[in-house]
């Protein structure tokens, strides 16, 4: 996959509602100061778990801004949003550029009148293409996305955060960071300093009043389950993972599994011994 | 300059029932504005100026911009005690203020309920007080003040310089410069105490004709009003007139004038410290318990008396109770006040009240006043009376309250009624155009583009009303 985009492109202007589209949604109420509406940036919105959050959190009133490299999926996303009344802008942007992240940042803050909620989805997964065989470009583009995307986008974030006492951090990482296997090394890595990142992160924010959520989906019927070799089983929808994750969100849980039996399956994997689990082809 | 990260802050209104983040830049000099101001144009941020944050609503709140912290600008720079004049930097509270001037016999001219306002804030919001309907709001005292707009330009105003700017950028919420100094006429007065009157009103009718009676004959008038009170007791309550001593009535005038004779005192009956005394009056803010706390004051308030009390007491009966907001709860309140011509004031407060019953979410304070009209471009002031209403703010009546809020606005509008920008948060932009006129938003909007060409100051107000 092609890393594209050198620059990002703003669409914040004010889309009228679709004259032909029958929605049954109703129109929330608009907001005012005493009824305000959540704010929520959501990086990597344009696919799969990503758009699944977001169509959920905008049919709860949330107003979002929505980052993904696609230009093209997330204008068709914010159409959708947009035409059952609801409230989204959208920021074309490569995750890689590192640089371009402050002043976007300060943007989106602006754009949207602060910031509640930020939700970390964008990832990618380029299997090495067996368990013979490494590739270093295809690890070091996982974690080039899933983990130092993540930073870049999640240490501004929570600079902030920890200065309001406020906010909440979701960070989608995975049950493949949970043990390190023979499949896929890189991303295994990836999800693993994911976790550990967002595990940091709690720590020295929830005592200012800062949530942070990690949420490991085991297999999501999206675009990223067709890299995955061998069976999947126990995979949902993207859409059941997001209320799953929502619902959290709003107990401001710590770490939650995606469907949640997957909870008791890492259980049971994380307490294999090594001396078996190397002889393992899984 | 740069805009550090960790400025980022929640910032709140004075309820605490409205949050905003915003990076929070402390401005310590009048550069330092000017800086700011370029660095938002640079960054594409807005900028608003906030003082101690005591407004009710969100004028000083500029969520996701810069949030201008003037009250570290709080010197008092000069004083002539022979003709009453102080110039003071924006950030200047009305306590220091008033601390300053009060041994040497002079008060500030009009003063908010509580005494924690900057005078920068006093100015844009072009506060009242109990004496509005003599001494017109504060900015008829303003000699002139100094202002930074947007361009970098410092500019004077006065009532003769600059006069369209004076007119609105006073009572204009910050929103055409960030006003750096003031100068104000102090109002001389011969004692420390001032003599007050309390007498009761049985009802709404009687409240509004003892405003209007009895303001001629006094220097100060205010009402408390029943909020829970219903039936033939709808709008019942008591009055406090109040006048000040002329010379030679205090035979102790030196004594008196002292400022420790003028602290409110910090324990409650010599005992329980006033810093813990809001946990102890939450458990009675609720509906059931403020019903029996007004009653029981209106019974107390059954015996007509006069009395003498100082300035402080009388004037800043907020800050009695210091965080008395704290007690309202997690929710905080919210604080509608309407203005109204005398000739329809009685049937519009009628129809509120008994909304506010009927919909659960009765009002825990009242408060009226008499006002008279002034010249302010964008002023709140009716030839008739304001009242205030405190309401408690809970996550779960919000959406209700807001609702009813803005029932209210409907029923003041079609009253001819008018609204005040440091109160009030759900009034919408076709409410004030509607109280305001569109040829007085025109010209405001036509000032704010000279002032402020690249749209720079902006708030949470601005953008709710004027966007």
């Amino acid at each position: 996959m092609r890393v594209t985009g050198a620059k990002w492109i703003c669409y914040n202007e004010r889309i009228p509602p679709m004259e032909t589209n029958v929605s049954d949604s109703p129109k929330p109420a608009s907001a005012t100061p005493l009824n305000p509406r959540q704010r929520a940036l959501i990086i990597g919105a344009s696919d799969g778990l990503g758009a699944a959050l977001a169509r959920k959190l905008a049919r709860d009133g949330y107003s979002l801004a929505l980052l993904a490299r696609s230009e093209e999926k997330l204008k068709s996303l914010r159409s959708e949003i947009s035409a059952n009344g609801q409230v989204a802008s959208t920021y074309v942007h490569d995750i890689t550029e590192y640089k371009k992240t402050p002043d976007l940042l300060r943007k989106i803050v602006a754009d949207l009148g602060g910031l509640d909620v930020v939700v970390f989805v964008a990832g990618v997964n380029y299997p090495p293409g067996g368990i013979d065989k490494y590739n270093f470009e295809n690890d070091r583009k996982m974690i080039e996305v899933n983990l130092i995307g993540a930073m870049a986008w999640l240490t501004p974030i929570a600079e902030m955060f920890h200065a309001a006492k406020a906010g909440q951090i979701v960070g989608i990482a995975s049950v493949a960071g949970d043990r390190g296997r023979v499949g896929n090394p890189g991303y295994n890595t990836s999800k693993a300093g994911l976790a550990t990142y967002l595990e940091a992160l709690r720590n020295r924010l929830t005592r200012h009043g800062v949530n942070v959520l990690t949420v490991k989906p085991g297999f999501l019927k999206t675009e990223m389950l067709k890299a995955a070799q061998g069976a999947t089983p126990f995979a949902i929808d993207p859409e059941k993972a997001a209320d799953d994750i929502v619902s959290a969100m709003k107990k401001r849980k710590q770490v939650i599994y995606t469907a949640s039996i997957w909870r008791w399956i890492m259980l049971a994997i994380q307490l294999v011994p090594s001396v078996i689990f190397r002889r393992l082809s899984f | 300059m740069s805009l550090p990260l960790n400025t980022f802050t929640q910032l709140e209104n004075f309820g605490h029932s409205l949050k905003s983040t915003s990076y929070r830049v402390q401005i310590q000099r009048t550069e330092d504005i000017y800086d700011t101001f370029r660095l938002a144009k640079k960054l594409g941020l807005t900028v608003t100026a906030r003082g101690t944050g005591i407004s009710y609503n969100d004028v000083s709140l500029n969520s996701g911009g810069i949030v201008l912290d003037m009250s570290g600008m709080n010197r008092i720079l000069e004083w002539d005690t022979a003709s009453g004049v102080v110039r003071c930097e924006a950030g200047v509270t009305l306590r220091q203020l008033w601390h300053h001037v009060e041994p040497e016999g002079w008060w500030p001219p009009v003063v908010s309920g509580t005494m924690r306002t900057t005078l920068g804030g006093c100015l844009s919001a072009n506060i009242h007080g109990k004496n509005n309907f003599q001494a017109g709001p504060i900015g008829e005292h303003v000699v002139e003040f100094t202002v930074m707009l947007p361009t970098g330009a410092l500019i004077k105003c006065s009532p003769k310089k600059n006069a369209d700017l004076f007119y609105a950028m006073i009572g204009g919420f910050g929103m055409l410069g960030v006003i750096t100094s003031i100068k104000l006429k102090m109002k001389r007065i011969y004692s420390g105490l001032i003599t007050v009157d309390a007498w009761h009103v049985p009802n709404l009718s009687r409240q509004l004709s003892g405003l209007l009676e009895h303001a001629p004959d006094h220097d100060y008038i205010v009402g408390w009003l029943d909020t829970t009170a219903s039936g033939k007791s709808l709008g019942r309550g008591q009055l406090h007139a109040a006048n000040n001593l002329n010379e030679g009535e205090d035979p102790n005038a030196g004594e008196t004038l002292k400022l420790s004779h003028q602290h409110l005192p910090a324990r409650l009956f010599g005992v329980m410290p006033k810093r813990l005394l809001h946990y102890f009056m939450n458990p009675f803010l609720n509906n059931l318990g403020v019903k029996t706390i007004n009653t029981a004051k209106y019974i107390s308030s059954l015996r007509d008396h006069s009395f003498r009390q100082s300035h402080a007491e009388y004037h800043f009966l907020l800050d009695y109770v210091p965080d008395w907001e704290r007690s309202f709860g997690r929710g905080g309140l919210i604080q509608y006040q309407s203005f109204l011509p005398k000739e329809t004031a009685e049937s519009a407060w009628r129809e509120i009240l008994q909304l506010s019953h009927k919909r659960g979410l009765p009002s825990y304070l009242g408060v009226t006043k008499r006002h008279r009209p002034d010249k302010f471009l964008l002023s709140h002031a009716v030839d008739g009376f304001s009242l205030a209403m405190d309401f408690k703010v809970t996550d779960r009546n919000r959406a209700k309250m807001s609702g009813m809020l803005q029932e209210f606005d409907r029923i003041v509008l079609s009253a001819g009624g008018r609204f005040y920008f440091a109160k009030n948060s759900e009034t919408s932009a076709e409410t004030t155009e509607a109280f305001l006129g569109m040829a007085t938003i025109a010209k405001f909007k036509k000032l704010k583009k000279r002032c402020d060409p690249n749209g720079l100051l902006e708030s949470d107000l601005y953008r709710r009303i004027f966007k």
